[in-house]
C-alpha cells in the first residue's frame, strides 16, 4: 500500500520549501519531491540574492504585492529561520535627465507599491552612501537588503523537514495521472506518489508541470543571466547593491555584495531553450565586466574567483510580454495549487507566495492547525564569526571546533560534520558547500575539499564512487588509486 | 587571555619554516614555536611523492617526503616544539599570534613572526575559463593530494592545461596509475615548467605538449565530458576557426602558483604585485618590524632547495634581528627592469653583501643581465638561456654598491 499524502509539492526551491513549510502550519502530510538532490541547485541558489523593496514591479500586481510584503518581514523571518541577513539599503544609479525622470517614476511605482522610504538622493549623499560609486544621483531604497539564497532556502527547507514534511531528492515527476478515487499519482523513476493535493512549484519545470496537472498553454521562457563573483578583498568597497535605471523587465546588470564580504557581478539577460546549461561564455564575462564598470570601478580580472549563471522562469504572452506570478487554483484541476512563472522577486516574494497558497488551499478544504508546529530553526553556528571569547568556549565544548579545515572561510571539522549530517540528508559537496561556505573561498577547496571528501566518505560510509560534487552522475573519482 | 611569550613564532611547518627553525635553534634562539595546521610536518612535500629533491642541497636526490624528514628528524633531534594541527587565525602588527587547535585558542607575544605558509594554486575561477561547472576539473595539486595521500583516482580520460611542473608530474603521475593523458596545453608560447619535467614526465611519455594552445570551454553537466581548445595569438587571444573538441572527462589545471598571504595582509605588511608576497628587504623583513618571510609564501620557487636556503638565510637574520634589537636601514629600492619579471628583496641597504632573486619574464638565449645603480651597470651576468620556470640568483658584493641610488635589474640580448 503506497503512503498517501494530503500534499505533494513538485519542486523544493525556496518556493516549494516555503510552500512546505507554510502548510506544515497545518493537520496535514506533505511530501516534496525535488528533482535534483538538493533544494537550491536551480534558480533559488543562482540569482543576485537580493532583497527586493518593490519599486519595479506595476502597482496591483502580485510581483508588487508578494515583494513588499516579503521585503518588510524578513528582519523577523532571518532572525526565525536562522539566515544570515543584511537591510543594507541600495542606490539605483542615474545620470542623465532623461535617468532623472525614470527614476522618479519608479519612485512613484514604489510608493504606490507601498515600498518605504524611497527617496531620490543627489551626488553628494550617493557618494557618502556608496564613497566609489560613479554617478550623479540616485533612487535610494534603505529597505533593500542582501541574503545568502543557499542558506535561506536550506532553512526553510529544514523546518519544513523539522514540522514532519518528507523531502524526496533525485525524484523528478514524468507523469500526473488523476485516479477515480480523486487522488493523483506522481510518477517518478523511484516509483510512483498518491496524494489529495498537488502544488506546482517547479520552478523552470513550472509549465511542464502545468499541463500534466491538465492546465496548458503557459509560456514559459529561461531568461539566462550570468555573474561574475569578486574576491573578498574588493567587498569592503561596496556597502550596498548598486544598479543601473531599470528598464520596464529587466533590473540591468549591477554590482551586489554578498552577506559573507564578496561581490557579484551581473547578470546580463538572454532568452534560452536550454533550462539545464549554466555555462558562462567568455563573452558574457566581458561584457559583464565592461558594463557594470560603468557603475563602480574596482572590477579586476585578477579578483575573480568565480562565475556562475541562473535561469528565470519567465511567463509571456503571445506578444512576448513578461506576465505577472500565476498562484491559481483552477477549477479543470481540482486540488492543485498552480504556481507558474515564479521569477524575480521570487525569493524575496518565497513566503508571502507560499501564504497565498496555503490560502487558497483553505478557501476549498478546512485546514486544522497544527499545534506542535515550530517555526524555529536553528543554523550551524559559524567559528569564524565569533568574538574570541566565544571561540574558546566553542572549542571546550566540542573540539571539533579547534580544527580549522577550509582555510580561506575559516570553517571548523565541527561546522563539516554537522553539514554532512544535515537534517534534509544531503551529502553532495555542493550541499557541504552551501551549508558551510567550505570551497566558497578564494582557493575554492584547494586546501579543504580532500578532507571534506573525506568526511563525506567516512560519516556516510558510501563508496568513493558514491562522493557527487553536486547533480546526479557528477562523481569525483573513478574509484581507489589502490584497492 | 594571557600570550605565551615566544622569541621566534614560525607560521608553517612545510620546508621553509622547519628550515628557518633549524637553523635558528643551531644559532642559540631556542626558545621558539613552529606552528603547522596539518597533523604532520612537511607541507606539501608529503604529497610531493616523486623525487628529485634536495640536488642542491644535499647534494643526492630524495622524494618530497624523505627531503621533509631530513628537516623534521633534525628538528626532533634538537627538540624544536612544534605544534601540529594548530592553526593561525591571526597576526597583530604587535606580533600577537592567535591560534586554535583541538586543545582550544591560543595566543602568542612574539618578538619575531616568521611568515612560512607556502603557496597556493591559482584557480579554474581566477582563470575563468568559459563554460560548464562539472565534476572532473583539478587543480594539479589537488589531484596530486587525491591520488598520492587520499587514494582517491580523479578520472581516466585526462587532459591537462598549463604546462607548470606540478601539471606535468601529473602526467606521468597519472600515466602510472592507467590514466590516458591526452596532451598538455600551454597558452605562453614557450613552457612554464622546468626542462628536466619536459623530458621526463611527457617526453618519456609520449605525451604530447601544445604550446600557445588553451581549454576555451568546459563541456559537461554532470561530470566532465570534453573540453574545447583554441590556438592563441601573441596576444593570448583565442583565434576564431581554431577550436578542437577534446572528449575527456578529467582536466588537470597546472597554471600558477600564488603566495599565501592572507595573515600578511591582514596584519599590514605590504605585498608586491609581481611576487604576490610580502615586500622584504634584504634581510627577508618586511615593513613591518620583526616580521619576516621566506619560502614559496614570499615568492614561488622552482626548487625546494631555493626554498630552505633562503629560510636558512632569513634565520639568519631573525638571530641578528633579536640580538640586536633593529637590522641595518634599507632605504635602497631594487626595481624589475625590461625582461625582468620581480626582484627580491624590493630594498636594500647597501652596506652588505646581497643576494637578488628573479625571474626573466619570457625566454632569452644568450643575453646579459644587468644590475644597474645609478645609470650603470655594476654587475653583468651573461646568461646562455634563460626561461621564466627558472629562478635566476645574482650574488652582490658590497664592494659594488653605492649607499644611494635605486638599483634596477634588466636583460639584453
Amino acid at each position: 500500500m503506497k503512503e498517501r499524502y494530503d500534499v505533494l509539492i513538485i519542486g523544493g526551491g525556496v518556493v516549494g520549501s516555503a510552500v512546505a513549510r507554510e502548510m506544515a502550519r497545518y493537520q496535514l502530510k506533505i511530501g516534496v519531491l525535488e528533482k535534483e538532490l538538493d533544494v537550491c541547485y536551480e534558480t533559488s541558489g543562482r540569482n543576485s540574492a537580493v532583497l527586493h523593496g518593490g519599486f519595479a514591479y506595476d502597482p496591483g500586481t502580485k510581483k508588487a504585492e508578494c515583494c513588499v510584503e516579503g521585503c518588510l518581514e524578513f528582519d523577523a523571518v532571518a532572525k526565525e529561520l536562522d539566515v544570515p541577513f543584511k537591510r543594507t539599503g541600495k542606490v539605483l544609479v542615474g545620470n542623465t535627465g532623461e535617468d532623472l525622470a525614470s527614476l522618479k517614476r519608479t519612485l512613484e511605482t514604489g510608493r504606490i507599491n507601498g515600498s518605504r522610504g524611497l527617496e531620490i538622493i543627489g551626488e553628494k549623499r550617493l557618494h557618502e552612501l556608496v564613497p566609489a560609486v560613479i554617478g550623479n544621483f540616485a533612487l535610494y531604497s534603505p529597505n533593500s537588503g542582501i541574503l545568502d539564497p543557499f542558506q535561506y532556502t536550506i532553512a526553510l527547507a529544514e523546518n519544513a523537514k523539522k514540522n514532519g514534511v518528507d523531502y524526496y531528492f533525485d525524484h523528478e515527476v514524468t507523469g500526473i495521472r488523476r485516479l477515480p478515487d480523486q487522488a493523483y499519482e506522481l510518477s517518478t523513476a523511484q516509483g510512483s506518489f498518491l496524494t489529495r493535493w498537488v502544488v506546482n512549484s517547479a520552478g523552470l519545470g513550472c509549465g511542464k508541470i502545468s499541463e500534466m496537472l491538465g492546465i496548458p498553454g503557459y509560456r514559459i521562457d529561461g531568461s539566462k543571466g550570468d555573474y561574475i563573483v569578486l574576491d573578498k578583498r574588493v567587498g569592503p568597497l561596496l556597502p550596498m547593491p548598486v544598479y543601473p535605471v531599470p528598464s520596464n523587465t529587466y533590473m540591468g546588470i549591477h554590482v551586489t555584495p554578498t552577506v559573507d564580504g564578496n561581490v557579484t557581478v551581473g547578470p546580463n539577460a538572454e532568452y534560452v531553450d536550454d533550462f539545464t546549461y549554466y555555462g558562462v561564455p567568455q563573452k558574457s564575462m566581458d561584457y559583464l565586466a565592461q558594463s557594470a564598470s560603468t557603475l563602480w570601478p574596482h572590477i579586476r580580472t585578477s579578483d575573480y574567483i568565480r562565475n556562475y549563471s541562473g535561469i528565470l522562469p519567465k511567463w509571456l504572452d503571445e506578444n512576448g510580454v513578461v506576465q505577472d506570478f500565476v498562484i491559481e487554483a483552477r477549477d479543470e484541476a481540482p486540488h492543485t495549487i498552480n504556481l507558474v512563472g515564479i521569477e524575480s522577486p521570487g525569493l524575496t516574494g518565497a513566503l508571502p507566495i507560499a501564504r497565498r497558497a496555503v490560502r487558497l488551499m483553505a478557501e476549498r478544504e478546512t485546514l486544522y492547525p497544527n499545534a506542535s508546529f515550530n517555526p524555529r530553526r536553528e543554523g550551524i553556528i559559524r567559528f569564524s564569526e565569533q568574538n574570541d571569547e566565544r571561540k574558546a568556549q566553542l572549542i571546550r565544548e566540542n573540539p571539533d571546533y579547534g580544527e580549522l579545515v577550509c582555510r580561506c572561510e575559516r570553517v571548523t571539522k565541527a561546522e563539516l560534520l554537522q553539514a554532512v549530517h544535515n537534517p534534509l540528508g544531503v551529502h553532495t559537496m555542493a550541499g557541504i558547500k552551501y551549508r558551510t561556505r567550505s570551497m566558497m573561498g578564494r582557493c575554492q577547496g584547494g586546501y579543504c575539499q580532500m578532507r571534506v571528501a573525506r568526511m563525506i566518505c567516512e560519516e556516510t560510509g558510501c563508496d568513493i564512487r558514491d562522493v557527487l560534487y553536486a547533480r546526479a552522475g557528477s562523481s569525483l573519482f573513478t574509484g581507489r588509486v589502490r584497492e | 587571555m594571557n600570550a605565551v611569550r615566544k622569541e621566534a613564532v614560525i607560521i608553517g611547518g612545510g620546508p621553509a619554516g622547519l628550515a628557518a627553525a633549524v637553523r635558528l635553534y643551531r644559532k642559540g634562539i631556542t626558545d621558539i614555536v613552529v606552528i603547522e595546521r596539518e597533523d604532520t610536518p612537511g607541507g606539501i612535500l608529503r604529497q610531493c611523492i616523486h623525487d628529485g629533491f634536495g640536488l642542491t642541497r644535499f647534494g643526492e636526490a630524495l622524494s618530497g617526503p624523505e627531503y621533509a624528514q631530513r628537516f623534521i628528524d633534525e628538528a626532533e633531534e634538537l627538540g624544536i616544539p612544534y605544534l601540529t594541527g594548530t592553526s593561525v587565525i591571526s597576526v597583530s602588527p604587535d606580533k600577537q599570534v592567535t591560534t586554535v587547535s583541538r586543545s582550544g585558542l591560543a595566543v602568542w607575544q612574539a618578538k619575531a613572526v616568521v611568515l612560512a605558509m607556502g603557496c597556493r594554486e591559482r584557480t579554474r575561477g581566477a582563470l575563468a575559463i568559459p563554460g560548464e561547472r562539472p565534476a572532473g576539473v583539478f587543480t594539479a595539486g589537488v589531484a596530486q593530494a587525491y591520488i598520492n595521500l587520499y587514494n582517491a583516482m580523479v578520472g581516466k580520460e585526462v587532459v591537462i592545461l598549463g604546462s607548470g611542473d606540478i601539471g606535468m608530474i601529473m602526467a606521468r603521475r597519472m600515466t602510472l596509475e592507467g590514466a590516458h593523458v591526452k596532451a598538455v596545453f600551454e597558452i605562453q608560447p614557450y613552457p612554464s615548467g622546468l626542462p628536466r619535467n619536459i623530458q621526463q614526465c611527457l617526453n618519456d611519455y609520449e605525451i604530447p605538449l601544445f604550446l600557445s594552445h588553451t581549454v576555451t570551454e568546459i563541456h559537461g553537466r554532470s561530470r566532465l565530458t570534453g573540453v574545447t581548445v583554441s590556438q592563441v595569438d601573441e596576444n593570448r587571444k583565442p583565434i576564431p576557426g581554431t577550436e578542437q573538441y577534446h572528449a575527456c572527462d578529467t582536466l588537470i589545471l597546472s597554471v600558477g602558483l600564488i603566495p599565501e598571504n592572507e595573515l600578511t595582509l591582514d596584519m599590514g605588511a605590504k605585498l608586491d604585485e609581481h611576487t604576490h608576497g610580502a615586500v622584504v628587504d634584504e634581510c627577508l623583513q618586511t615593513n613591518v618590524a620583526g616580521v619576516f618571510a621566506a619560502g614559496n609564501a614570499l615568492h614561488v620557487h622552482d626548487l625546494v632547495d631555493f626554498v630552505s636556503m633562503e629560510a636558512e638565510q632569513l634565520a639568519d637574520s631573525v638571530a641578528e634581528y633579536l640580538k640586536n634589537g633593529e637590522l641595518p636601514a634599507c632605504l635602497i629600492k631594487t626595481q624589475a627592469g625590461s625582461g625582468v619579471n620581480h626582484v627580491i628583496p624590493q630594498r636594500i641597504s647597501g652596506i652588505r653583501d646581497i643576494r637578488l632573486s628573479l625571474r626573466v619574464s619570457k625566454p632569452y638565449q644568450n643575453c646579459q643581465i644587468y644590475v644597474m645603480q645609478n645609470g650603470s651597470a655594476i654587475k653583468t651576468v651573461k646568461v646562455r638561456k634563460a626561461a621564466p620556470a627558472e629562478m635566476i640568483q645574482i650574488p652582490l658584493s658590497k664592494d659594488l654598491l653605492k649607499t644611494q641610488g635605486d638599483l634596477e635589474v634588466c636583460v639584453q640580448c
